[in-house]
């Protein structure tokens, strides 16, 4: 076989094996989404209920689409971040870290299968969660933009992977402490990145962050693609950045996750007992 | 001929405090010496035959097999399997060996036929050739067609092992590593998995690492023998001559060691802790 054809059915592995453990685990995947659906539908209400807190009439319906849009797209980019900083942990959980490692793939190989999986898992998560949403408030999301969306979905994923990437490495060298330091990544990027209210009203100090989250662009691009019905040309200026960010952090990911790989290697980190 | 692995002068040491030890020594805090697993060890196991390591808890089984093996690397000494070093080709090494260890390492709630269907795609079989592999090798184990698609963590650790063996086995290595195989199986699995370990000799021409502190096993199963203690090679023999006079194979490593194989165990913690 041609090289780069075999490391591609060799990464397919990876989204094939991950998505039958997945459903071995149906019960906890229907819990979960139920969960994800239910707090979609929580945020979403915050809308209504600014009407009647608020007193006074505003047009709750954008602030709806607003909502959803966040709460949507970071279900989506928080999956995609979780289950790509999960894929050393997962390895490391099931117990086949090393004979994952020991396959004649590249390690890159590695990465892009189960990147790829956690992109196609998230994106099923969040359609259903979407669907689920609109019909419960019976949204009007007619002027949208759905390629620009997607677009937006496609080039965002590409940002994050970078971050997520550098994360899943840390459990190569901190064992706990590393999944550890991942959920504070998370939680950090859901404060800065605007998800239920534009970065403005957050302080100065912190609205800085927002600017090297990749996930403030997608919501902002998917905000007007979904909201305004931007079209994919008006769309390109919220894509130079995110495009930056994955040019800087997925390279980067990528090294520092070889450069984690070699200390585990010489330190013995990747398992240490049988 | 060309050696199936050469080890020469092989030292791996672990650092006991890990990013700890980095914090010290830029402190310019006294370290805890570090643990010298591997002391300057030389093998050279021949093509085509079983080479047994012996040693008890702690001696360095595990930590040799995992240089070998690519999943360690070593502080210096060279390491090099049909001629390819396992640092600078690693990825070459990796294509023709493969290493059971003593916990069968499977996404325990995907089947077999799941599980080795895996592999096989990682080590570009083509997939139809790779089903009747599987079912061949997995059925020729005893493994009933119905086990072979449940989960894997309804099959007792026996099975599980011949599972982790045959996986193995799909991937037509010319090196095989197999680190304490039948620890902790019962009487039964054991033999079983040492019939099918004695008929992967028989019938395939791989070249086979045994680690083991089983006596029985590695007097029935190696052609040759090495006894690891507290990293080093003591001797190295046929396991006939290892043995005097009316003497056992674990009365000579008693003799040799100067404790039984069982007892000794220098570390007891668990894994190392986070960083
Ligand atoms: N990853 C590791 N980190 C730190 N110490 C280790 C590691 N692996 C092994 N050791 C230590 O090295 C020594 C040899 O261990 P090992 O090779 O596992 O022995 P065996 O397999 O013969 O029981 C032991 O003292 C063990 O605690
Ligand atoms: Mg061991």
């Amino acid at each position: 076989m041609v090289p780069l054809r075999r490391e591609l059915s060799a990464s397919y592995a990876f989204v094939e094996r991950n998505f039958r453990a997945v459903r071995r685990y149906w019960g906890w995947e229907v819990v979960f989404l139920f969960h994800s659906i239910v707090s979609a539908l929580t945020v979403a209400f915050i809308a209504p209920g600014g009407v009647v807190v608020a007193g006074q009439q505003f047009d709750s319906d954008r602030l709806i689409l607003f909502l959803v849009v966040g709460t949507v797209v970071w279900a989506y980019l928080d999956s995609v971040f979780d289950s790509v900083a999960f894929m050393v942990s997962w390895e490391r959980w099931e117990g086949t870290i090393e004979s994952t490692f020991m396959a004649p793939i590249r390690r890159v190989t590695f990465i892009a299968g189960s990147s790829a999986f956690a992109v196609l898992y998230s994106f099923a998560r969040a359609v259903v969660i979407l669907v689920v949403v609109a019909l419960f408030f019976s949204l009007d999301m007619g002027a949208a933009n759905w390629v620009g969306a997607f677009a937006v979905l496609a080039i965002g994923s590409l940002g994050l992977l970078g971050i997520g990437i550098m994360s899943a490495a840390l459990p190569l060298l901190f064992l706990e402490r590393g999944s550890q330091m991942t959920v504070v990544v998370q939680a950090s990027l859901l404060l800065v990145s605007g998800v239920y209210y534009p970065v403005e009203v957050l302080p100065d100090w912190l609205e800085w962050f927002s600017v090297i989250s990749p996930a403030t662009y997608v919501l902002n691009a998917m905000r007007a693609a979904v909201l305004d019905g931007v079209t994919l040309i008006d769309l390109l200026p919220h894509f130079g950045p995110l495009m930056l960010i994955t040019a800087v952090t997925l390279p980067l990911g990528v090294w520092v996750f070889g450069w984690a790989e070699r200390y585990a290697l010489r330190h013995g980190r990747l398992k240490r007992s049988g | 001929m060309q050696p199936a692995v050469s080890i020469d002068h092989l030292v791996k040491r672990f650092d006991p405090a890990g990013f700890g030890g980095a914090w010290r020594r830029a402190l310019g805090r006294p370290l805890k010496d570090p643990i010298v697993a591997l002391d300057a060890i030389n093998v050279t196991v021949r093509r085509g035959e079983v080479y047994g390591i012996v040693g008890s808890n702690g001696s360095g089984k595990s930590t040799l097999a995992r240089v070998v093996a690519t999943l360690l690397l070593p502080d210096s000494g060279a390491v090099q399997v049909f001629g390819h070093d396992v640092v600078k080709e690693a990825r070459t090494v990796r294509r023709f060996m493969n290493r059971v260890s003593v916990e069968a390492s499977f996404f325990k709630k995907l089947s077999p036929l799941e599980n080795l269907s895996f592999t096989a795609r990682i080590y570009g079989l083509p997939a139809g050739e790779a089903r009747e592999r599987i079912f061949e090798i997995l059925k020729r184990l005893g493994i009933e067609e119905k086990a072979i698609r449940r989960p894997m963590d309804q099959m007792s650790r026996g099975q599980q092992q011949k599972v982790a063996v045959a996986r193995a086995l799909l991937t037509s290595p010319v090196l095989l590593i197999l680190d304490e195989p039948t620890t902790g199986l019962d009487p039964r699995s054991k033999r079983e998995v040492q019939d099918f370990v004695r008929e992967i000799c028989d019938t395939h021409d791989a070249t086979v690492i045994l680690m083991t502190h089983d006596m029985d096993e590695a007097e029935q199963l190696c052609d040759r023998l090495a006894v690891i203690d507290k990293g080093r090679i003591l001797v190295e023999d046929k396991p006939t001559a290892l043995r005097r006079e009316g003497e056992t194979l674990e009365d000579a490593f008693i003799r040799l060691t100067g404790h039984a194989v069982e007892v000794h165990e220098p570390d007891k913690t668990a894994a190392g802790g986070g960083g």
